[in-house]
This record gives structure tokens, sequence and C-alpha cells, in this order.
């Protein structure tokens, strides 16, 4: 069975390209459009990873991370956020929250797949 | 489609929404009622595009989102204050963004007189910092690598997590290595010691590891010394670290990224070995195969693997009291480790059944199809038959009833009673499934603050536009053909509306104008108010033009409302009227035609040195029409209803002929021109005798009003509007044709055209066409 | 249509066409062209047309525009009768209708039979008449629906 990625984002686009992206690379990917959301189908689905946006409306990025990460069942669940590189500050806080790891935007499918795998078991 | 080009098509919808989405919380910015999420949404927007343009290489759209972007981030920290200045800069900006994606989109260019002055506002207001196009340039990548071919390259199998699944199979590559060294690869020694901030973070080890050899061949040498006796593990502390001897072809920075994630997290240190002839012989027997081979649920030996790992025997304690071990818990990335590194070795050793690693395992059969909402997507082909589909059954419901009706069946039978509920019930369907195609003229309006600000921009006026019920909902059919209309009227409300200024001050008002755009349900129609708070229409003036351009007679005696409706009048925009901004070249009569040509009427109402309003109805839909049935020269016609106001039996003495031929009748104390329906399409060559027949008396802005003359009206019913043009072409006259109960196709008069042509006195004979061809 | 032209690209390709009469003569169409064939019903005239133009029919909920095909041809006008029928035809993505006398045969043909319009035919029939052939000894006119409709005249411009 394939492995499965929940995939946050608010923008559709994003979403389409981490999709299109993660299914060649033979996944199967959830979307969710917000933190709240994302939290809610990760509770009900479950998910091998969890790559998440930033800036989302209702719950950020950092908040998913928290969420993830105070959840028993998902405190081993790798999450990667999607962050630009002059975000550094961002990152920081991304991982001191809890992130496993991090994809650089604008996002290289290549790299993409390969952050996946390094953190999927 | 090349998916890659679909994608960036939905980029760019959701460009439009995200603008839209920004355009408004910059509108609640500049109004002052902005709270810190309204701005925060913007950013969000802004950064989105600007996300987007960079998967795609929109270099220009990058650098202008990006300072734009810079910009809203210093507003929500709150380095930057927001004011009137800042509000308005942005609203400026977010056209000029708009203006980029358009470019990105269509392939222009943006115009740098609009964009270049914006863009050093914006650097201005953020002090320039960190917005070196260099900068920008050498902190992202922009280059995008086209998907399909990334994904679908040769690596692409190694790619294929099922395969990772097995774990063998994806550690073939390696084998290869083994088998045969490439010749410029290099020893790297590289030590790794991860902090127990790793694993809880959900890193580990082994996949890091796994990660390695991929690089070339390995040689892993765990070192477990700092490993406690079993019952005082702690899942908090990380104990094992391991020395890793690399022979890859990779150099440092490619190991190192390997690291990536988890290098702040442990101890690392990459340093040549190439002293040593040959990889060394494993100074383990834990091999690397070995660590990756189990599946984390297996049972798990940690007897046996800790003796192994620590090469001496399990202390005795820990094999006999397995109870006293931690509760694994669910992060346990020790035990997750130790269970991929299990050895099918040391059957003798006492078994410790441990729990399996709880890792959060998606349930059996989850699915891609979790997205929660409340709508759904659907192709507008789909609706489109659908519509058409019930327009059939309404036609055919309609035929039925007929036909059962003419057999003679009274109506109080089972079958009349049957058909009587089928028919409300395809009305309900009919309503229901228009409502589908239904959608707020929100689409319209949202375009509308930018053009007003342009046009306020470009004649110096100040304005704020007001806009109300813009969850109205139109048929999709009629929304489409609104904007134009609407935005000739803004930009005329703005530009001849309006007062500037100055003249507004002095004629004692703010010096800010408003305009209000507005739409509501009233009657089964949709109304558009656009109603502005200026100078209203200058009647002399009007009536001057009017006189001027030959449009009336210079004694003609006429209402005000009359003189105020006279600017709809084809030909009564003048050269002087016609500026850049509301005319290009189009005057309010074109306005006015296209608002009938949906079925719908335009009027204007003013009030010197207070204003004008304009009020535009229309039908909600564009696929049925209320119509009244009418026989002229035997055929069966269609009126729309919207035209008619009403209908008279003339009297032989109120029709008087003018010049001789032309027709009028007198309809109490005016004139009107009374139109012999068979005769103007050309049905017949001589026109009902005086005081016989019906006349439909219809209102068509075009030529006033006048009189259909025709010789029965049969009733009214709603029709189902067909076209024309679709197997043939638009006739003079005729505006779609409709599908009667008996099966037949009637015409649907086109009342304008009719009018028109007979102001124009156009003899329409039907012989006059020669053959095409 | 994209198979017809595939085919007349190719001498002596095989090709399928329906015979019809109007008055003495005979003509045909591809039968590719041939929606499918009705007996007459009464047309809603169309206002402001040709001769030609009959008017129009429902068509199971589409308006059909009817040609009289003879008078478009320059023959006489035609006066429909229950026997004559109507030729549903498809033409550059339109649907028509076409009112014949009879439909005559289906001739099965290769395109190398097919001889050009003499120089002595009158322009009208030039127009829609793409080549002549003969078969069991009857001349049979092949025809171009291309241009049976009037032009527009955005399409003239």
């Amino acid at each position: 069975m394939s492995k499965t990625v929940l995939t946050i984002d608010d923008s559709r686009t994003m979403r389409e390209m981490l999709n299109h992206a993660l299914v060649q690379a033979g996944y199967t990917v959830i979307q969710a459009v917000d933190g709240i959301e994302g939290l809610e189908v990760l509770k009900a689905n479950g998910a091998d990873v969890v790559i998440t946006d930033i800036n989302m409306p209702r719950l950020d990025g950092f908040g998913v991370i928290e969420g993830v990460r105070a959840n028993p069942d998902h405190r081993a669940t790798p999450i990667l956020v999607l962050t630009t590189e002059s975000d550094a500050a961002k990152k920081e806080r991304a991982r001191a929250a809890g992130a496993t790891g991090w994809i650089v935007k604008p996002f290289n499918p290549v790299k993409l797949v390969e952050a996946v795998r390094r953190v999927a078991a | 489609m090349d998916p890659f080009e679909s994608i960036k098509q939905t980029f760019f919808q959701e460009c439009d929404e995200l603008l839209t989405d920004a355009e408004q919380g910059l509108l609640a910015m500049e109004a002052g009622d902005a709270d810190g999420e309204t701005i925060n949404a913007v950013f969000r927007a802004v950064h989105s595009v600007k996300g987007g343009a960079g998967a795609f290489g929109l270099e220009d759209l990058i650098r202008f989102a990006h300072v734009f972007e810079t910009v809203m981030d210093d507003l929500r920290s709150g380095k930057m204050e927001l004011t009137d200045e800042v509000a308005k800069t942005l609203l400026r900006a977010i056209d000029v963004l708009a203006d980029h994606v358009a470019a990105a989109r269509d392939g222009g260019a943006v115009d740098e007189g609009r964009s270049a002055p914006i863009l050093s506002e914006m650097k201005a207001l953020i002090g320039g910092e960190g917005l070196d196009d260099d900068d920008l340039g050498g902190d992202e990548d922009f280059g995008f690598v086209p998907m399909t071919v990334a994904i679908e390259g040769d690596d692409a199998p190694a790619f294929d997590p099922p395969a990772l699944d097995e774990s063998p199979a994806a550690f073939e590559p390696m084998a290869d290595l083994a088998a045969e060294p490439a010749s410029g690869a290099r020893v790297w020694r590289i030590g790794f010691a991860p902090k127990s901030e790793m694993y809880a973070k959900a890193n580990e080890s082994g996949l890091v590891l796994r990660e390695l050899a991929r690089l070339g061949e390995m040689d892993v040498k765990l070192d477990a010394d700092a490993l406690p006796p079993l019952d005082q593990l702690s899942a908090e502390t990380a104990y094992l670290h391991w020395t890793v001897l690399l022979t890859t072809e990779a150099d440092e920075a490619t190991i190192r990224e390997v690291f990536e994630f988890v290098e702040d997290d442990c101890v690392l240190t990459i340093e040549p070995a190439d002293g040593q002839a040959s990889p060394p012989p494993p100074s383990s027997d834990l091999s690397d195969d070995a660590l990756a081979a189990a599946s984390a649920d297996a049972p798990l030996d940690i007897a046996a693997l800790l003796a192994r790992v620590a090469g001496e025997a399990p202390t005795s304690e820990a094999a006999r009291e397995p109870a006293s071990a931690p509760e694994p818990p669910a992060d346990l990335d020790v035990a997750a480790l130790i269970a991929k590194a299990q050895a099918p070795i040391a059957p003798a050793a006492p078994k410790v059944e441990a729990a399996p690693v709880a890792k959060a395992a998606p349930p059996a059969g989850s699915s891609q199809a979790i997205t929660p909402t409340a709508t759904i997507r659907v192709d507008l082909d789909r609706v489109d038959r659908l519509i058409n589909a019930v327009g059939e059954l309404v036609i055919q419901q309609a035929m039925l009833s007929q036909q059962v009706m003419e057999s003679g069946l009274a109506r109080s039978s089972n079958v009349a009673l049957g058909l009587e509920d089928l028919e409300l019930l395809t009305r309900e369907i009919q309503d229901s499934v228009m409502a589908i195609r239904a959608q707020p003229v929100k689409s319209v309006f949202q375009r509308m603050p930018r053009l007003a600000r342009e046009v306020a921009d470009m004649t110096g006026k100040r304005v704020k536009l007001v806009m109300e019920g813009e969850g109205t909902e139109v048929d999709k059919t009629v929304i489409e053909r609104l904007t134009d209309p609407i935005t000739h009227m803004l930009r005329n409300a703005i530009d001849h509306g309006l007062e500037d200024p100055e003249g507004r001050i002095a004629a004692g008002k703010p010096a800010e104008g408003v305009v209000r755009l507005r739409a509501l349900h009233r009657g089964g129609r949709i109304v558009i108010e656009l109603q502005d708070d200026g100078r209203g229409i200058n009647r002399p003036r009007v009536r001057g033009i009017a006189v001027e351009r030959g449009l009336i007679s210079e004694d003609a005696v006429l209402s005000d409302e009359e003189i105020d409706n006279l600017i709809f009048q084809p030909g009564f925009s003048t050269a002087e009227t016609i500026s850049d901004i509301s005319g290009r070249g189009v005057g309010m009569d074109v306005v006015r035609r296209s608002i009938q040509g949906l079925g719908g009427r335009i009027t204007i109402s003013s009030e010197p040195g207070k204003g004008s309003k304009f009020t535009m109805s229309l039908p909600l839909t564009l696929a049925v029409l209320d119509g009244m049935v009418v026989t002229a020269a035997e055929q069966t016609l269609v009126a729309p209803l919207s035209a008619i106001i009403e209908s008279l039996t003339p009297r032989a003495e109120d029709v008087h002929f003018v010049g001789g031929k032309d027709a009028v009748i007198r309809i109490r104390e005016t004139f009107v021109p009374l139109i012999d329906v068979g005769v103007a399409l050309g049905f017949r060559e001589t026109a009902l005798p005086p005081g016989q027949g019906v006349a439909v008396l219809v209102e068509s802005e075009g030529g006033g009003k006048a009189a259909l003359l025709v010789e029965a009206i049969q009733g009214q019913r709603q029709v189902v509007i067909k076209s024309l043009e679709a197997n043939y072409q638009q006739i003079d006259g005729i505006a779609a044709a409709t599908i009667l109960g008996d099966g037949r196709v009637a015409l649907i008069l086109d009342v304008d055209a009719l009018v028109t042509t007979q102001h124009r006195r156009k003899p329409a004979p039907r012989a006059e066409k020669r053959m095409a061809g | 249509m994209s198979m017809i032209d595939t085919l007349s690209h190719t001498a002596g390709a095989r090709r399928e066409l329906i015979a019809f009469r109007i008055g003495d003569q005979e003509f045909c169409v591809d039968i590719m062209q041939v929606r499918e064939i009705r007996g007459w019903t009464a047309c809603t005239p169309l206002p402001r047309t040709p001769s030609y133009m009959k008017g129009v029919i429902n068509l199971r909920g589409a308006v059909l525009p009817i040609v009289d095909l003879g008078a478009r041809l320059g023959l006489a006008t035609t006066e429909p009768t229950a026997r004559h029928v109507i030729m549903v035809v498809s033409v550059g993505g339109r649907t028509l209708g076409l009112l014949v006398e009879a439909v005559s045969d289906i001739i099965n043909m290769s395109d190398d039979m097919v001889q050009p319009t003499p120089d002595v035919a009158c322009d009208q029939v030039k127009t829609f008449v793409k080549g002549l052939f003969a078969i069991d000894g009857r001349m049979v006119s092949l025809i171009s629906l291309d241009r049976v409709l009037p032009e527009t005249e955005a399409e003239a411009a």
C-alpha cells in the first residue's frame, strides 16, 4: 500500500503542484485547505507524512505542528513545512515546534519527493 | 492537457480570486475597518501569488509581489502603521499586481510607467530593506523544473515508495555500486550522534542512514556505549551513535544534505578517510541491510539485539524482567530504530515481546477524497446540458397537456389531474435547475472598485464606490453580459456625473463623490441601480444637443424625464461627450441596446445639483422568457412580456395615416406609430384594415412607444428560448425562436428592432435579399 | 467531415453516397453528411429570407432550418407534399434540413469515377455541383453542401 501524504495549504495552485508531484511518485495524497481542516483530516484519516504551509487562515503551520505533536497518536508523524529560504526565522520556529524537515518554495518536485522519502519510514 | 499547463491555469484562476480577496481587504483597510486578520489575509493572498509565480518562474510578478508582501508583512507585524496614505498606495499596487498577473498570463508586459512608481513608493515605505534584486534571486531558486520530466526521469523507480516498502528492493542500486565501485569515489568518515531533540521532531536515524546508503557503499558501526540498562532507558534521551564509512562519488555538500533536517539536532562530523586503500571490513556484524531489513511492526527481540549491538550478553535483569522496561511510548525512537536493526540470529536468547512501534498507521482504505466541502465543482457544459434537457421537458409536458386537452378528456379525469401535477413538478425542476446556474453578481461588482479608482485618477475626481447586494443571484448567461453596461455606466457616472473636488466644495458638497452600485431582486427580475451624488443631468444642454443633432425639433415639448432619457438616443453622444474614459467610442445608446438585447430596460432619473440614478431591470435568465403569444399573418409569434405595456382593440377612428402610408394610433392623448407585424416582417403586403385586430402597446426606448398590430392574442406563457443562430443565422426583427405546445416552432419578436426598422422606414419584402453565391 | 476530406484526396477511394431526385434530375451527397431522412412536416416561415428558405421545424427540440434544395440549385421551387422528404444533413457544425422529392438510391462508388463539372454549366450549378458521374446509365451530380445556406453579412465580410 502506498504511503499517504497529507498536504495542508490554502493555495490551490500549491496543492495541485504537491498533489501532482506526489501522486506521480506513487504516494496517496490527501488535501486540506487550512490548519484546522488539516488536523481534522489527520485525526480522521491518519497520514504517514504531513506537509504544511506556514501562512494559512484559521490555523497557521505552527499551529498545525503543535497540534500534531500534541496528539499522542501523531507525535511520531513526520511533518514537513513549506517555507522560503529567506525565511530562516520561520524555519527555526517551525523546527522548535517540532517540524521534521522543510521544503523550500518554490519547490522542485524532485526535491519534494526526496524530502518526503527522507522522513517517511 | 499537459499537467504543468493545467496547474498554471489553476494558478491564474486562483490569482483572480486572491487578487479579489486582497482588494476587498485593502478596501476594508482603507475604510478603517480592518482587523489583524484582514491584514493577514491580504498578506497571505499576495504571498500565495508570489509563491505560485515562483514555481512558474514569472520573475516580474515575483519581484513586484515580493515588495508588496514585505509591506504587508511590516503592516501585520505592526512595524509599519496603516495610514490612509499607505492604504491608497496599496490599492493602486493591487491594480498593478493584477496587471502583472495578466501580463504573465497573456504574455504582455506591464506598463513600467505604472508599475515602477508604485514599486518605488512601496520600497520607500519599507525603507528598501532586503529588496535588492540580487538578493531575491539569490534567495530563491526560481527556475522551475518541469514536473513530468523530473519525475518520470531515470531516477523514478528509486522514488517509488512501494519499492521502499520492500527495503531490499530499495537498496538494490546500492548493491550494484558495491559490486562495481565507481572510479571517482572517495571514502568519508561520518560521525552521527543524534540528540534527543532529533527524535522529538519525528526524524529517525534509520531513515537518515538509509538516505546515506543511497550515495554509495556504506559501512556502519553502531556505538551503543551510552545505552543504559533497559530499566533505565528513557524515551526522551538519545543513546546511540554511529560511525559510517561511506565510499561515494558524492561531495561533502551532498553528504551534508542528507543530514539537512537533523544537522542542528545531532553532532555531525564529516571528514575524508581516504588514507585507507579500501573500505575497512565491517567492524560489526550489524550490516546496513540489517539496519533496514525489518519492518517496523515485526516482533522485537530487544535482548538479542542489545547483545549484538553492545557486543556483550544482555544483563540478566533486563532479560528476566521485561515488565520493568518502560512502557514503550508511541514515539520511542530507540525502539523503532532497533526494530529496524533486528537481526535474524541468537535464537537462544530469551525473547521479549515489545509492543509494535505505534506509528500512526493510516486505516486501511484511506482514500484521497477527504476534502470536506459543502460545494461541488461541476463542468458548466453539464449544467447547460441539464438546462437544455429540462427545457425540452417543459416543452414536452406542454405538448402533452395540449394533446390531452384536445382529446376531450375531462379536466377532472385522472390523466388531466396527473398532468397538472406533472406541470407543477416540471416547473419546480426547471426553477431548481436554473438556480444551479445562478450566480451572485459579485463577480461583476468586484471589478468595479478598480475601475472607479482608475477613472477617478484619470479625471482628477475623488470618488467612493459603495456597493450593495453583491450576493444577488442571476443566471450565468445574464451575468456574463452585465459587465459591459455596468462598466460603461460607472465610467459615465464618474466622468460626467461627478464634479471635480473644487466644484463639489463650491457646491457645498464633500470633495469626495459617492457612487452607489446596488443589485436587488424585484418582481422576478434583477434590478441594478447606479446612483451618483454629482451634478445631475444638465437638461438645457442635453436638450440643446438633441436639437443640434436633429433628434428632436426645436419646439418639442418634453417632460424632464423625457429630456433625461434623450441621452440614450442613438446619435446623442457627441465628440464633446465621448472622452477616452466614458466614451471609448460608444454612447449610452449602445448601453441601452445591449440591455435590451438581454430583455431588459434602462431608465435614468436625475435631480439637478443632486445627482443621477440609472436603473437597469433585467430578466433573471436568458433561457426562458415570459411571452405573449399572438397571431399575425397566420403565423404564431411571441412578444416578450417585458416590452409590453398594454393591449387594446383599436377603433378605426383612432387610426390615422401620416403622409398617406404610415399609420399612427391615438392612445388616450398621444399618438404612437402603429406597426402591422405581418407587414413589417414581410409576411404580407397590406396591413389589416383600421379597426381590425389587436394593438399591443410596446415600449422600446429606441423609438419610444409603438403599437404592434396583430390579428389576435392567444395568451401568455413562459417559453423556452431557442437560438436561431445555432443552425441558421440572425434575422432582423426576430430575437429567437421557441417551441410551442403543438410542437411547432414559433418566432420571438425583437420588439426594439421592429420599432427601429419601422422608424428607418426600410421596406422589407421577402424578395429583397438576393440569392447568395 | 475529416474522413471525407481524407477520402477525397485519395484517387479511387471508395465512398457511399445518397442519391435523391429533384424534378427529373438526380443528385447525391456523401452519406457521412446525412443524419437522418424524415417525412415532410409544415415549416414555420422565416421573415426576410430568400425564397429557397422554407422556414424552420422542430427537430427534437432543436430549431432546424429547411432549404428547398431545388430552388437553391436554381431549379423550380418545390411545392412540398406529404410524399416529399427532408434530408437532415450536417454542414460545417450546423444541422439543416434539405427538402427533396425522394431518396432514390445508395451508391457505392470510387472517386476516380467523378468527372469535373463541364464548363457549360451555369454559375449557380457550378457553385454546388462538385462533379458528375454516370451509374447504370444515369447521370448523377455530386453536390457540395458548404454554401447551401445564405451567406450572412459577417461571413460575406
